[in-house]
């Protein structure tokens, strides 16, 4: 079984991004910017499955700008087997991502499609959705655990108060959520053969599908700055206090 | 603990060290020799992530590197337009006339305003498309050492859990052979060191001394913004004996580089280099250019200020030390980068001149060094720094206008670092203590938001990098004697004095915090404090505008 690992290249999580002066979006020149890190999860998790005999190949793809391939090679770093980069200079929302991933899908056709549950700059949490309904596939998402067998794959997946278990028929699309495993390193020798594995580059536009946005930013804010706390005498105080200015009893 | 198998991987030369000497070695290397194979790699996550420094760089190295840096797209976009020294007392402050008459070296006509670690990246660029190989992330934890010699580096390992084992992603280093190792780690580098102490590399020159720079880059309201404005200062709110300054520099879309140094051989244990850079924003010569604009990114770095007298040998058998990792910082001039990336271009010719000749040992080296403008350079400002240490500021600031003036550098003597920066602090009781202002959250700050800005970040359970070798030693001398400098001159709020008990403390090392400036390694009064090399990609995350 091929496993198919789509990634996306976000803002680096140390980094503290900043508010555009004109409210466009948020500064992203000259930051640093790394895989996502619930798809670095996803990729781990194929590799395993790989390693387990369960996969045979395991392939990466971005959508994104020629320096996106860092993402892809951190990846085969990890150990996947080949990657692919969509080209385009373009922001592109979930629906047209989904709508490329499934022209990729029916390109390399993957058994399983293993992916982050949200990216870390829009957390969005809605492209492994919209592919699976695009590709009429089972979905199991926020996955903490996975077993395959029998042409099926059974997901661990958190939700409120507990876990919910699924079982599904593959093919499927998975993603992944922060339990899930913890990433191996990408190892200096690992890091120097990955620069040999094969990276094939398409054209986004060449793949035929709509990219085009349907979503418009109408403002971005930075949260309100918290007010500094104050320390009260007594109970009596607290109450009073908030009865009368918060205002919530 | 059992023998770890270790890959190996062979090279003609290794580059620890992603900075200007260590990028410029690189790229000079494959102009010369260009079937050489070239590892260069850097413990920040990426090049640029460590980088700190002011900058006003002098383009002169960059034009012998790269004549073409121009057309290359290099980042050096704001000249120079506007300069001032300006002696501070606490209300006000004075503009020394005729600069470039009377501190000739600190001229900056066609000099630039710059983000280095924007310069590095493209450094970085510049060396991979050569085929420089280039891997951010990891660390140089140890030389490779075989038949007394240097035959390579040995990279860090990765996933050690706290207590020392190995965790569930222990991923050992890796050793990196090479015939040429070029050490370019800055400051106080950890292998340096180590290089130094096994070869007797420091054996006949002055002790090294140092400073401590911390910077934050502010961004301004567009009509306050003033390109190429370079503005120095010295005096308040340093004492007469305190070596230091600021600089604000305004640069790029509406930045501006504002920072402070402080000589580490400072006295008064009380004193906080964080706090003396955070109140000098309040004096009236630098308060306008913040008020209205907003704090971005902070950092901090640990700089060499011995000048010529405290370089050491420079070659050692299978490598060479270049940049500040041997103390090329121009300090009177105010810069390092023209004179790192130079030492970087002449270790790289001397090694490749070894490489050919079959040669341990790069010895040209040192003829190269000593023949070349960088020698003249630093050796027509040698006794400048040393007069501040020896007659103070105001005594020292007339020395270096004779020395420069009228003796040209040419002086006859050459005064000597009598004491090493741990040595000079003086016990608590004999300190006045200093009263620094609360931060006011708008111009000024605390540790604690200041490192959030420099997105310091370590894998949190490995092992503590920052150890004392002797618990006991801190009670009875740095908290008994000195009132745990430490707690002050990190910038980082590294190092915490906490009561343990009755009349009993310890202290609290919070090694996520480190921003790897290594002044702890430098100013602790014993040498107790191991500055160990950390999980490579740990550290600060600076961003271009650094």
């Amino acid at each position: 079984m091929k496993i198919l690992v789509p990634v996306k290249r976000v803002v680096d999580y140390n980094v503290k991004v900043r508010v555009a002066a004109d409210g466009s979006g948020v500064e992203t020149q000259g930051l640093k910017m790394s895989l996502n890190p619930f798809d670095e999860i996803a990729v781990e998790e194929a590799i395993r499955l790989r390693e387990k005999g369960v996969a045979t190949e395991v392939v990466v793809v971005t959508i994104g700008v020629q320096a996106a391939q860092d993402i892809l090679r951190t990846s085969m770093a990890m150990g996947a087997d080949r990657a692919i980069l969509v080209k385009t200079d373009d922001t592109l929302e979930p629906r047209a991502v989904a709508n490329a991933l499934k022209a990729i899908v029916e390109r390399e056709q993957p058994g399983l499609v293993c992916m982050g549950k949200q990216a870390i700059d829009d957390d969005m949490n809605a492209t492994g959705q919209i592919l699976a309904a695009k590709l009429g596939w089972p979905q199991g998402t926020f996955a903490s655990a996975v077993t395959v067998a029998d042409g099926r794959i059974e997901v661990s997946r958190e939700i409120d108060g507990g876990t919910e278990v699924v079982s599904l028929a593959l093919p499927a699309v998975v993603t992944a959520d922060l339990r899930l495993n913890e990433p191996r390193y990408a190892s200096l020798p690992n890091i120097m053969k990955a620069r040999k594995k094969p990276l094939e580059t398409l054209e986004a536009a060449d793949l035929g599908v709509d990219l085009a946005s349907r979503l418009t930013v109408v403002s971005v804010a930075e949260p309100a700055e918290r007010k500094e706390g104050i320390k009260l005498g007594n109970a009596a105080e607290l109450v009073e206090k908030l009865k009368t200015e918060a205002k919530v009893i | 603990m059992t023998q770890i198998e270790r890959e190996e991987m062979e090279f003609d030369v290794v580059v620890v060290g992603g900075g200007p000497a260590g990028l410029s070695a690189a790229i000079r290397l494959r102009q010369i020799a260009p079937d050489a194979s070239i590892c260069l790699i850097e413990k920040g996550s990426e090049i640029g992530a460590h980088i700190v420094s002011g900058a006003v760089i002098e383009p002169r190295s960059l034009e012998e590197l790269l004549p073409d840096w121009r057309s290359l797209g290099a980042p050096l976009n704001t000249e120079v337009t506007e300069e001032r020294m300006l002696f501070l007392t606490e209300k006000r402050a004075i503009q020394i006339p005729y600069l470039d008459r009377v501190m000739p070296h600190m001229a900056n006509h066609g000099n630039y305003v710059v983000s280095l670690g924007e310069v590095c990246r493209w450094l970085g660029e510049q060396a991979e498309a050569l085929g420089v190989e280039i891997y951010p992330g990891f660390a140089g934890a140890e030389l490779f050492i075989e038949n007394n010699r240097v035959a390579g580096v040995i990279t860090g390992d990765m996933g050690i859990e706290r207590d020392g084992t190995h965790g569930p992603n222990f991923t050992p280093g890796m050793i990196l052979r090479a015939k040429q190792t070029i050490l370019t780690e800055g400051a106080r580098g950890s292998l340096s060191a180590h290089a130094m102490k096994r070869f007797g590399l420091r054996k006949g020159v002055d002790t090294q001394t140092y400073g401590l720079g911390i910077k934050e880059v502010w961004e301004v309201p567009k009509e306050k913004h003033r390109p190429g404005l370079v503005q120095h200062s010295f005096g308040w709110p340093l004492d007469d004996h305190t070596y230091g300054g600021a600089w604000l520099y305004h640069f790029g879309d509406n930045l501006v580089s504002y920072g402070f140094v402080t000589g580490l051989d400072y006295s008064n244990t009380y004193l906080s280099p964080f706090e003396e850079m955070q109140r000098t924003k309040l004096h009236p010569a630098f308060r306008e250019h913040f008020e209205g604009g907003k704090r971005l990114i902070y950092g901090a770095r640990a700089l060499s200020e011995g000048g010529l007298q405290s370089i050491p040998r420079l070659t050692f058998p299978g490598g060479v030390l270049a940049g500040d990792s041997a103390g090329f910082l121009n300090v009177p001039k105010i810069k390092g980068t023209h004179t790192a990336m130079k030492s970087g271009m002449l270790a790289a010719e001397a090694v490749a001149e070894a490489l050919q000749t079959e040669c341990t040992e790069a010895s040209s080296l040192t003829e190269r060094v000593r023949n070349s403008w960088l020698w003249s350079e630093l050796r027509d400002v040698r006794n400048i720094r040393p007069a501040f240490a020896k007659w103070g500021m105001k005594a020292g600031a007339l020395y270096a206008g004779i020395d420069s003036m009228i003796l040209r550098g040419r002086a006859p003597w050459t005064l000597h670092h009598p004491h090493a920066d741990n040595e000079t602090l003086r016990p608590s009781a004999l300190c006045e203590q200093i009263d620094y202002p609360k931060p006011d959250n708008v111009l000024t700050f605390d540790r604690v938001s200041s490192v959030f800005l420099s997105a310091t970040n370590h894998e949190e359970n490995q092992p503590v990098h920052l150890k004392l070798r002797n618990e006991a030693i801190w009670r009875t001398v740095n908290h008994d004697v000195f009132d745990a400098p430490e707690s002050r001159y990190c910038p980082a709020g590294v190092y915490e004095q906490e009561k343990s008990g009755e009349n009993e403390w310890s202290l609290r090392i919070n090694a996520q915090n480190c921003v790897h400036c290594k002044t702890c390694d430098i100013k602790d009064p014993t040498q107790n404090i191991e500055w160990c090399t950390p999980e490579g990609s740990g550290g600060p995350n600076y961003p271009v505008g650094m």
